[in-house]
């Protein structure tokens, strides 16, 4: 102990010193967030960098995420097999219709858990460390959305091809399948943004549990997720119109169909990645709150 | 900010702040600490030492009251103050999953370090902090003194002209906190680093810090060296010794009419006497005390340390501490 100090002393070179009024030589002046374009762009790859190593360090949380999926693939493919041959969903069988409902559903599942990393780095300090260096409140919910993006996107190809394995077909071949991940990503994004948002005003594991796990299950099954609209009453429908996982799942099972329609997978499309800015700003002004909190 | 005010690097003025449910954490608190030198905010817990850390960092907002640390305004210019300070909260800081290296690599970076410079400036604060041997580990696995060394280690990555320590030896052993503040005394006096360190162990701030800022209920409540506080105190402290607090109070209030007794104070069954020259005002005392009937158990004469200090201005004494003029 006492060596590594006697070496540590004189090594220390000169702090940079900023003058008052000036930004140090070399060192472009920025705007009081904190951030300066160019930064902003570097920083939010330097967190996504890291919360996708954390990822490695960690694999079992990806099994644990394909798991979940798994089961509902089998276990809703042999509970309700029957239901395809019910009028109204066209023919075809279930798995095929249940696939990119689950994609979705599942996209939006761990999604919902994104604020718990944010309510982790609270904890360990680390949250403190990133809002006290010049990193701007945008660059941290780029990250964050970006990492949910990337594991979002490789989650749905997994479940994709254990769809197919278990008997799904995606008439609508390569475009269809690159669409219905594209939607799982912004439906993913989407709900990242409430996470964190929701994290940064309660700063609590136990409310954003009891919130993920409220708000997930009602959007799923307000939605053609797993039954045709055409089968569920008719405030449902209503209800459903308005539900970003109906969009979601709609665009997603519109998509590997055999003759798409592009322009209605276009346009809920637009709505979700209109629903992830929202909540992206929602979760990035999260933080003032959660400065004025401490 | 003028060039004037360039030798206090960290300046707070009037910080008040209070919290949701009427909690006032800080109340007018002031204070200036100049360059290259160790300033210590001394209080018990709950005094406003972290929040007023939080401002200066510009993690917090005040509700009023202004602040500037190297010149820079730390509420119209956060994101300037961010690149020039370091800042060890209370929690680790370090993100637990990632290697000493990498936490130490990705603070760099989100400075805007880039290639050589940075691996450079990396590695050799992984030798200076004695990482070498756990570079590669994950921070979860330090123990609580390398741990503690790595807060520090990554917040000193982009050079930083203030560094900002919340108690940062808390939970650490003995060794552990020599070792860390042979650290922080070698920044202060080497690099001409400028410290602001919140603690509420005394004999750390009356051995390491050069100048000491008494925090309670929210304001400054003294400031100086630890020699110009203990002799602020005015000579010596009397102890008395009464069988019960009821009593302790009434020869505390016999006391306050010793003309030779600048100040007492009641503490459960020990009252506090503030004398100039103790040996001799002592029968003095006793006989104030006697006067008014109360039996004395024991007496003793001590010389001020800074308990005597830190008690006499954040203590139970607090209440009578504005009858006196320091």
């Amino acid at each position: 102990m006492s060596s590594q100090h006697t070496a540590l002393t004189p090594d220390i070179a000169q702090p940079q010193v900023v003058p008052a009024g000036a930004a140090a030589p070399g060192q472009p002046t920025w705007s009081d967030t904190g951030s300066r374009p160019g930064q902003l762009r570097q920083a939010w790859v330097i967190l996504t960098q890291r919360y996708l190593r954390q990822l490695y360090r960690v694999p079992v949380v990806i099994f644990m995420t394909l798991i979940q999926p798994i089961i509902w693939l089998l276990l809703f493919g042999a509970l309700f097999k029957k239901v395809a041959e019910i009028p109204g969903f066209g023919g075809g069988d279930y798995i095929t219709y249940l696939t990119p409902g689950v994609v979705i559903m599942t996209a939006m599942f761990s999604a919902s858990w994104t604020g718990m990393a944010y309510i982790e780095d609270m904890q360990t300090g680390v949250m403190d460390r990133f809002l006290t260096a010049p990193v701007g409140r945008g660059a941290l919910t780029a990250a964050m959305l970006a990492y949910q993006g990337l594991t979002t996107a490789l989650q749905s190809a997994i479940i994709i091809a254990i769809g197919w394995g278990t008997g799904a077909t995606f008439p609508g071949g390569a475009a269809g399948i690159a669409a219905l991940i594209g939607v799982s990503v912004l439906i993913a994004v989407a709900m990242a943004g409430v996470s964190n948002w929701f994290a940064l005003l309660t700063r609590q594991r136990e409310a954003l549990i009891g919130a993920s796990t409220t708000l997930v299950l009602p959007l799923t099954f307000l939605s053609g997720a797993f039954l045709s609209l055409q089968l569920v009453p008719g405030w449902i429908v209503d209800v459903a119109r308005f539900n970003p996982v109906n969009w979601a799942a709609s665009a997603g099972r519109i998509a590997v169909e055999a003759h798409p329609q592009w322009s209605t997978v276009g346009s809920y499309a637009g709505f979700l990645a209109l629903a992830v800015v929202v909540t992206a700003t929602a979760a990035t002004r999260a933080f003032g709150s959660y400065q004025r909190a401490l | 900010m003028t060039a004037s005010t360039t030798t206090a690097m960290v300046q707070a003025e009037g910080l008040q702040k209070t919290y949701k449910g009427d909690v006032r954490a800080l109340d007018g608190l002031s204070f200036r600490a100049t360059a290259g030198s160790i300033f210590a905010l001394l209080g018990p817990n709950g005094a406003g030492k972290t929040t007023t850390v939080r401002i200066l960092t510009t993690l917090a907002r005040p509700d009023a009251g202004s602040a500037s640390v190297a010149g820079i305004d730390v509420l119209r210019r956060p994101g300037q103050v961010r690149s020039v300070i370091g800042s060890v909260s209370q929690h680790t800081g370090a993100v637990p999953q990632l290697t000493g290296k990498e936490n130490l690599t990705m603070q760099g970076s989100l400075h805007g370090m880039r290639g050589t410079q940075l691996r450079r400036r990396v590695a050799e604060l992984l030798g200076q902090f004695g990482l070498d041997d756990a570079a590669k580990r994950q921070a979860r696995t330090y123990s609580g003194g390398m741990r503690r060394r790595l807060d520090v280690a990554t917040v000193l990555v982009h050079r930083p002209a203030v560094l900002f320590l919340d108690e940062p030896t808390t939970g650490l052993d003995p060794e552990g906190r020599a070792s860390l503040w042979a650290i922080l005394t070698g920044l202060a006096d080497q690099a001409g680093t400028t410290i602001l360190v919140t603690t509420h162990y005394l004999e750390e701030a009356n051995q390491y810090a050069g100048r000491i800022a008494i925090v309670d209920r929210g304001a400054i409540v003294a400031e100086g060296t630890a020699d110009e506080l203990k002799s602020a105190l005015r000579g010596d402290s009397v102890l008395l010794e009464l069988p019960d607090g009821r009593r302790a109070e009434q020869a505390r209030q016999a006391l306050a009419r010793v003309p030779q007794v600048h100040h007492a104070a009641a503490d459960g069954s020990v009252v506090r006497a503030r004398v100039a020259d103790g040996p001799r005002t002592l029968p003095a005392v006793l006989a104030g005390v006697e006067a008014a009937g109360v039996p004395v158990l024991s007496v003793s004469v001590a010389r001020p340390s800074l308990d005597d200090v830190y008690l006499h201005h954040a203590g139970r004494a607090f209440g009578q501490a504005e009858r006196i003029n320091l």
